[in-house]
């Protein structure tokens, strides 16, 4: 999703029975459904877990700015470039509260940065993709924004009380966002054949790296495993993909547009989809930074960083300077 | 939308379109400029804030144009005018196509921009045209942010490290010949003020200078010399950097036409 493949360090789940009393009653805490909140005693992988999530979802807020922020400038009415900005900003305020809520766990925006720029914690692939017309701008928002909710409304229940709450907020403008780039589509099929097919072509190149967002199947991953026991994830990456193709397949249909999957199907047995396997090889080049975009995308978020340094050392400056001023008002006061 | 008022029967229709033009057309172009900004701003918090602005300034334009649209009577919606006219049909002051820049030149241009935009706005708000008053009313609770925002940062810059303090003085030294064509007036502006829909530009240059200038005296900034002032926006005459933003703006309205988005 936005976060793919969280890591955990746990080598395997522990039973409650080889935990030392403060783990095991954390983890019945867990199991009653309690939230754990940034002052309480939790163990450190549960900590690191949570920041190396937390941050990778915040930091694919940010970065995917960019493939959307490409067409504010070109959007096509005024209403629609009204509308597309109001989403980027949200999603620039998601990045915001999820640094927050990381930075309860110990660990500063800045190092988070750090961490991003070098390449050392991730964003999710689907942002390494281009938005080449107009119509991909609705795609994201109904596929992109769909993947998202998908995996996002379980986590509203998340153990961790910040991120749960940080969720919250979050999932009520994803689903306003989805809605929006559905009508995006909505308008261009029942315009021009030009538009018609724009709306499938983004389509084609969408759907594979929108399915890839779930991540590999984690059926046998003990660090799923032990994500779940923390309830710091909820369902398997295959079955949330399998909840976003059912219920993003009929409104394709709505939309007139055709799947590209020759392997999809309607499985009356299971009354879902069967469909193909995305392909994991660009999968995982996409992650390691050979994806279409990658290049351009960290380096955009890199020279903003360093453009800014001046801007943001100015306004530290000037605090400090104010500062200083009180403090000599104060003494000559006396 | 076009209700006819008082203002409405005694001022010349061409006038009024000319002015509803500048003011939407100020707004587009401004906005148009900071939402190039999107994803690439120093800090997050900034990112946000530009977007909000651009926000606000978009929505605004859709206001401006709609009432242009409305007075012209021709049936151009505010779509129509903001992507379908060429660049010598543009009203905007030269001021607001200038090119980003760093962040300190983006920050400078909003703030010179900001500090007339208010106190305009604040004058329209007693217009007799109530269609004016009205999107002048709305607009200018946005803009006092705006200003209060971009005052705030051109102090902080201004009096914060060397190298702040030099991209602040550099912007302003750049921005400034661009400044003055804000308060000239033009042969229309007359009939409007006579008709009391809108104030002659020339008679805010006193309080733009107080609040501008004791702005860039907090920032320890150096106010420019008065000098030579370029012209030209308000009459079509352009730079060339319109031309581009237009290509950008207008590209898929021009290269589907007749299509609905
Ligand atoms: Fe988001
Ligand atoms: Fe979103
Ligand atoms: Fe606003």
């Amino acid at each position: 999703m936005y976060a793919q493949m969280v890591k955990t360090d746990a080598p395997r789940v522990k039973t409650l029975d080889e935990m030392d009393p403060q783990e095991r009653s954390f983890q019945e805490r867990i199991d009653q459904g309690q939230k754990i909140e940034p002052k309480e005693w939790m163990p450190e992988g549960y900590r690191k877990t949570l920041i190396r999530q937390i941050s990778q979802h915040a930091h694919s807020e940010i970065v995917g700015q960019l493939p959307e922020g490409n067409w504010i400038t070109r959007a096509p009415t005024l209403e629609r470039k009204a509308i597309l900005l109001a989403k980027v900003q949200d999603e620039a305020g998601h990045g915001l509260y999820l640094y927050c809520a990381a930075e309860t766990l110990g660990i500063s925006r800045d190092e988070m940065y750090e961490q991003l720029h070098s390449g050392k914690a991730k964003y999710s692939s689907i942002f390494n993709y281009p938005t080449l017309t107009w119509a991909d701008i609705g795609a994201i928002g109904w596929l992109v924004d769909g993947a998202a909710i998908m995996n996002q409304v379980p986590l509203q229940r998340c153990s961790y009380g910040p991120y749960s709450r940080a969720m919250i907020r979050i999932c009520k403008e994803e689903s306003f966002h989805q809605r929006q780039g559905f009508d995006i589509l909505m308008k261009m099929v029942k315009g021009t054949p030009a538009q018609k097919a724009m709306v499938q072509d983004a389509l084609n190149r969408w759907w594979w790296p929108s399915l890839m967002m779930f991540g590999p199947s984690d059926d046998a991953s003990v660090h799923s495993a032990q994500s779940m026991a923390w309830k710091i994830k909820q369902n398997s990456n295959d079955e949330l993909r399998q909840k976003f193709v059912d219920q993003t397949v009929p409104q394709a249909e709505y939309l007139g547009l055709t799947i590209p999957d020759p392997k999809l199907e309607w499985n009356e047995e299971k009354g879902g989809y069967d469909f193909g396997e995305p392909d994991w090889n660009e999968f995982f080049e996409v992650l390691a930074g050979n994806g279409p975009c990658n290049a351009e995308r960290l380096g955009a978020r890199r020279k903003a960083w360093a453009d800014g340094a001046w801007f943001r050392d100015g306004l530290t400056a000037y605090a400090e300077k104010q500062a200083a001023r009180r403090a000599g008002n104060e003494a000559a006061a006396e | 939308m076009a209700e006819a008022t008082v203002a409405d029967a005694a001022v010349d229709p061409t006038a009024l379109f000319e002015f509803l033009l500048r003011m939407g057309d100020n707004t587009l172009i401004l906005g148009h400029r900071l939402s190039e900004w999107c994803g690439h701003a120093p800090a997050l918090e900034e990112d946000i804030a530009l977007a909000n602005t651009a926000l606000d300034l978009i929505g605004q334009t859709q206001l401006w144009l709609g009432l242009a649209g409305a007075v012209e009577g021709k049936g151009r919606s505010a779509d129509d005018l903001a992507f379908l006219r060429d660049a010598c049909e543009f009203r905007n002051l030269l001021l607001n196509e200038r090119p980003n820049g760093d962040f300190g030149k983006t920050l400078m241009r909003q703030f010179l921009f900001d500090a007339w935009h208010h106190l305009f706005l604040n004058a329209l708000r007693l217009s007799s045209d109530t269609r004016i008053a009205e999107i002048a009313g709305k607009a200018s609770k946005e803009v006092s942010y705006h200003l209060e925002r971009s005052r705030d940062l051109v102090i902080r810059l201004g009096d914060g490290t060397a190298e702040s303090h030099g991209r602040m003085q550099g912007a302003l030294d750049d921005l400034w010949p661009y400044t003055g064509e804000m308060f000239m007036n033009e042969a229309s502006d007359a009939v409007l003020a006579a008709a009391g829909v809108a104030p002659e530009p020339a008679g805010l240059k006193t309080e733009w200078d107080a609040l501008v200038g004791e702005t860039l005296s907090e920032a320890t900034l150096k106010e420019p010399a008065e000098g030579y002032m370029q012209k030209g926006g308000k009459r079509g005459i352009h730079t060339e950097h319109l031309g581009y933003i237009l290509a950008d703006m207008q590209f898929l309205q021009r290269a589907y036409p007749g299509a609905t988005w």
